[in-house]
């Protein structure tokens, strides 16, 4: 019986109000509701405040570099399926740095659970934008404003016809953790882009910004429906959608690949020297 | 025919991209090494998927050949641009086979009526049968090589191959040739024809290795195209990634999973892969990194062949950590050393480079079958003997310097890795004390590492007049070049390194200092090893033979070079 005892409770390097708390607790949540222990998870990181989440908690871990968790996290699951294997970062981290490996995950279809800790700005660097601030937001950086678009992850995922999209809430614990559960469920690529406020430097897009917004999706909202997902994902604004939004079955990577775990496999000398016969 | 005999001969063959001339000389070159002689094989191609002037040269001996040469003794012409670029190389005695149809004519020309003897698309077979006849190949062996190298294609394809091929030997045959022949081997001894990457791969996979994430790069991607073939039945993942960063990542996920991992790249592409070295030191994540060098800087001449790359791989990665760097030169040191390359990472989870070439790369050679008896691959996933404290520190601080490793989610224990400083448990610090305990940890393993180093390898006069010193796949000609340079009376050595890192002087230092004269060979312009020997003892090298023309160095440059 797995319990979030299991999983510990750690000091952390983050600021009082941080969304990366609500987001923690929700992790921990969902990896007991998934009867999860500790040493069958892998938690690949990048760099930023996010990253640091798999410190807080107990589970194996590889925090590596900034915005290359997913490769990491892709060579870990094909090397040994056996292991859940969760990538956990930030928005600056994974769309932007990691956004040619976002894509590639996507076609891949390796089944890791991507979770994207996304407040729209730079923390760690001290307040410059993100992928995902908005246009016109002013930082010390962008003193003039953003003058690029924001990114959309859930509508390239949705184009992409990923696996497994969906938008959670830091102010919505229970159901992030639902969400997380899911994910790690999913045969395949999931990602799980969570909103939550930097309480230090965005001071647009706060908790109460978020609150006022976010809804969860209708229960009769059918999420196989790529049409009606595409409509979903572009929605921004007055309203944000929370919850599964798309999601479709197809094989996993590792399924596809079809080796089973590389870890302890044996080298057949028998093999290698049929392949040297191939050379005379 | 005449029955002159030539124990050595170089057969140079050349035409544009896409006329088929890398067939005809893999199975000219084949045909050689089953009927008994030895090769080295230089492939000189230019960016380009047709057109261009590409040429296939097959030097071939009774002995052991292990260089290339310039001057051609069989010049195969696919064109008539051929003729032109190679016509001063031929020497005295030569030949030049071309199509009647190109309209060349002149001393030891042989036009062959290629459009009588074959198609079109078969014309390059018809050169082949051409080649072997005078050359003196039994035809048996040369039909027999070719239907294996179609072997996968339609029935029909291969029949009119052998057809063509039959047909055009008997036409030599037929003619009065005064070219030279080899002499014919009795009992040709079992062999294998491989190149320089086709060994690499071969030694990985001997020693283990199990996922391998590349992006393709010239002169690098064949490494990898033979694991792909192999991947089926050796069990193996090979990964093409979004691009050379992915690719490292993902060796480096991989390996820290427990699967031994390598990657193959260009210098462009490991330049991508640099921060990924530095994880993998901060990590103590083992992985083999391949660099095959090409001329640069950036894309430079992407198919040719430099050693340039010395200096970069030495160096790249920020921060400080011990690495090992091969540097083969020869086809049985790329199988022997990307076997040791792989250990070493495994013993010391560290990155361990092999630096290879274009020249190397693609020079087949004949091969004695590797002796596979006694080859352990490594297996990082045993924890038979491991003894550790509760709980697990995967960054345990030993008197080596190497913690023991546990793989994740192979027992109960956490396995815990940070690009962070990290504590010994792997979590992230900023405790200014234990920093220093980490560096020094990691540092202490570069003893364990230079223990293991393979000895540069000395060939020639003791106390020498003249001692060559070069590394990686020169070694050939700069071993022939001194034996020629002994037999003209000169007290000659060489001094081959296999490895350029770490280098221990004790090794080397007396050979430098009893040789009158020590000069420097090398791929490059800066004379890196050289530099390299004086940084770390303070010996200076003061002349050198630099190439860095994209060429190979041959026995010829060097003696050019040495008595201009």
């Amino acid at each position: 019986m797995v319990t979030l005892k299991d999983y510990g409770q750690y000091e952390t390097a983050w600021c009082p109000g941080c969304g990366n708390f609500s987001i923690l607790e929700a992790v921990k949540k969902a990896l007991v509701a998934s009867k999860l222990e500790p040493h069958r998870v892998l938690f690949v990181s990048g760099i930023g405040q996010a990253a640091k989440t798999p410190h807080y908690l107990n589970a194996n871990c590889f925090n590596g570099l900034h915005g290359r968790s997913l490769p990491v996290a892709t060579g870990a699951k094909l090397a040994n399926p056996d292991l859940a294997v969760i990538v956990e970062s930030g928005d600056g981290c994974n769309y932007g740095e990691g956004g040619n490996h976002f894509l590639a995950a996507i076609r891949r279809n390796i089944d890791v659970t991507m979770l994207v800790h996304n407040n729209q700005i730079y923390g760690l660097t001290k307040g410059q934008a993100s992928p995902t601030t908005a246009e016109d937001f002013v930082t010390k950086a962008q003193p003039e404003g953003v003058l690029s678009a924001p990114f959309n992850p859930i509508a390239v995922a949705v184009a992409m016809q990923a696996g497994f999209v969906a938008r959670g809430f830091s102010g919505m614990i229970d159901h992030l953790a639902e969400l997380i559960q899911q994910g790690i469920a999913h045969q395949g690529f999931a990602l799980i882009d969570i909103l939550q406020p930097c309480v230090s430097f965005n001071k647009v897009n706060t908790f109460v910004w978020y609150k006022e917004r976010c809804y969860p999706l209708p229960t009769e909202y059918d999420p196989t429906d790529w049409g009606a997902a595409m409509r979903q994902a572009v929605e921004w604004g007055a309203k944000i959608p929370l919850g599964i939004i798309y999601r479709n079955v197809r094989p996993s990577l590792g399924e596809r690949v079809g080796r089973g775990p590389l870890v302890g496999r044996k080298t057949d000398r028998g093999v290698i020297g049929r392949i040297m016969e191939g050379f005379r | 025919m005449d029955a002159v005999q030539k124990r050595i001969m170089n057969i140079l063959i050349g035409g544009e991209a896409g006329q088929g001339l890398v067939t005809l000389g893999q199975i000219l070159a084949k045909g050689l090494v089953r009927s008994g002689y030895s090769i080295c094989v230089t492939q000189d191609y230019q960016s380009r998927i047709r057109g261009g002037h590409n040429t296939f040269a097959i030097r071939v001996g009774v002995d052991a050949v292990h260089a290339p040469q310039e001057t051609v003794d069989l010049l195969v012409a696919l064109n008539g641009e051929t003729v032109g670029l190679h016509r001063d190389q031929v020497s005295g005695g030569g030949f030049i086979v071309i199509d009647e149809a190109l309209h060349i004519q002149g001393n030891g020309t042989l036009t062959v009526p290629f459009s009588q003897l074959a198609a079109d698309q078969y014309t390059n077979i018809a050169a082949l049968g051409v080649c072997s006849a005078f050359l003196g190949l039994d035809e048996g062996v040369v039909v027999q090589t070719a239907i294996d190298f179609f072997g996968k294609a339609h029935r029909d394809v291969v029949e009119e191959n052998r057809q063509v091929l039959g047909e055009s030997y008997r036409w030599a045959v037929g003619q009065a040739v005064a070219f030279a022949k080899l002499p014919p081997i009795a009992h040709p001894p079992e062999r294998m024809m491989m190149n320089g990457n086709e060994a690499i791969a071969l030694g990985a996979v001997t020693a283990g290795v199990k996922f391998c994430s590349f992006y393709p790069m010239t002169p690098a991607t064949s490494i990898v195209l033979n694991l792909a073939g192999w991947a089926h039945e050796m069990g193996l993942v090979v990964e093409q990634a979004e691009d050379e960063i992915a690719a490292i990542n993902m060796a480096l996920g991989a390996a820290f999973a427990g699967a031994p991992s390598m990657v193959a790249t260009s210098g462009g592409g490991f330049a991508l892969m640099t921060e990924g070295v530095s994880l993998a030191a901060m990590t103590e994540t083992p992985v083999i990194i391949v660099v095959a060098q090409r001329p640069a800087p950036a894309t430079g001449l992407p198919t040719r062949t430099e050693q340039a790359d010395l200096e970069f791989v030495l160096h790249a990665g920020h921060g400080e950590f011990p690495r090992a760097i091969f540097a083969p030169g020869s086809i049985e040191q790329c199988f022997e050393l990307t076997q040791k390359a792989l250990h070493i990472a495994d013993l010391y989870q560290s990155p361990v480079f092999i630096l290879t070439d274009q020249f190397l790369a693609d020079s087949y050679r004949a091969v004695v079958p590797f002796d596979l008896d006694g080859i352990t691959p490594v297996h990082p996933w045993s924890t038979e003997g491991l003894r550790f404290a509760t709980p697990y520190r995967r960054f345990a601080i030993t008197d080596s310097g190497v913690s023991p490793r546990l793989l994740p989610g192979l027992t109960k224990h956490l396995v815990v890795a940070d690009s962070d400083e990290h504590t010994e448990d792997g979590h992230i610090t900023e405790d200014l004390g234990v920093r220093q305990e980490m560096v020094q940890k990691r540092l202490k393993k570069e003893a364990g590492i230079r223990r293991e180093v393979i000895p540069p390898e000395v060939q020639g006069a003791e106390r020498p007049d003249l001692l060559l010193v070069c590394w990686g796949s020169s070694k050939g000609s700069v071993e022939e070049a001194a034996e020629q340079l002994r037999s003209g009376g000169t007290k000659a050595a060489t001094l081959h390194f296999p490895q350029v890192w770490p280098l221990v002087p004790e090794h080397f230092m007396n050979f430098l200092q009893e040789a009158k004269e020590a000069v420097a060979v090398e791929g490059n312009a800066f004379g890196q090893l050289a530099r390299l020997i004086r940084r770390e003892t303070g010996f200076h090298i003061e002349k050198s033979v630099l190439r860095y023309d994209g060429l190979p160095i041959t026995p010829e440059f060097i003696l050019r070079a040495l008595n201009p």
